[in-house]
């Protein structure tokens, strides 16, 4: 057998072993993220042709029956072990933003509802809704400049 | 209908797997790749890049946190069109109420109804 040295055998590692993991995590990814977003679609669907509800509202509708399952299915347990098998597949979705809101104020729980639950529902969502508040203002601002001197 | 559900299925997935590949190959947590689909979202909407996304991939490219982006930023030209500078301020929000909202609820009624699971 031949003898290589630890840098090789790191060298190797490297190369052979996370490749295949990616491909794989990828693989999850791409299936369960795909079926969350059909879901919506279903959901969308049924609200626009079933309902008779605007466009517009649906897609508000679909957010939030969306974010609701994703609720109750953290609170069950659920959504962590889906997590585990599908990474960004459940990450990316907007069940994924619920995920993250819900699961820091169910740890902190304990902490009371005050500092504990409700200070914590903000630990993930904070973020986001600030960089998306901000890079929308910006964005917006620009448009708004356009717009007056456009017009 | 088959076919807008295959590239609802193809759009969503391509999405997760960008975000997959961050999550493996750079250091990026859950919580920053949030936000960099978020502010990507923003960004591709005010370039008009992400209007043809969502018009080829409908809810595969709506439902990811970058479509929640692309509402802000949505909500935000509709309300400078009709309040004028008001509308840089109130449009985003408006444009994702429902989602911001519905997450904040039941987020709390759902922490109030369950108990986190003690980790292994």
């Amino acid at each position: 057998m031949k003898k290589i040295s630890n840098q090789e055998y790191k060298q190797l590692y490297e190369q052979k072993k996370p490749k295949e993991k990616i491909f794989l995590n990828c693989v999850k990814a791409f299936v369960v993220g795909g079926i969350i977003c059909m879901i919506g679609q279903g959901i969308n669907d049924i609200l626009v042709k079933v309902m008779d509800i605007s466009k517009e509202n649906a897609a508000s509708y679909t957010s939030i029956i969306l974010v609701f399952i994703a609720a109750l299915l953290t609170g069950l347990g659920v959504y962590d072990e889906i997590g585990k098998f599908a990474g960004a597949g459940s990450i990316v979705p907007i069940t994924g933003f619920a995920n993250s809101v819900i699961s820091p104020a169910m740890e902190f729980k304990k902490e009371g509802m005050i500092f504990g639950t409700s200070a914590k529902i903000f630990t993930l969502a904070g973020p986001v809704i600030v960089f998306g508040l901000l890079s929308t203002w910006i964005c917006s601002f620009i448009y708004y400049l356009y717009r007056v001197i456009a017009l | 209908m088959f076919k807008v559900y295959l590239s609802v299925f193809i759009v969503g997935g391509l999405l997760c797997v960008i975000g997959q590949i961050l999550l493996n190959k750079t250091t990026l947590k859950p919580a920053n790749i949030l936000v960099v689909y978020i502010t990507a979202g923003v960004i591709l909407s005010f370039v008009g890049l992400y209007e043809k996304l969502v018009n080829i991939g409908y809810a595969g490219a709506t439902v990811p946190l970058s479509g929640f982006g692309y509402a802000l930023y949505k909500g935000s030209k509709e309300a400078i069109i009709n309040d004028g500078l008001l509308g840089i301020f109130t449009g985003g929000l408006t444009g994702t109420a429902g989602g911001i909202a519905a997450a904040i609820i039941f987020g709390f009624l759902v922490a109030l109804m369950f108990n986190a699971k003690t980790k292994k």
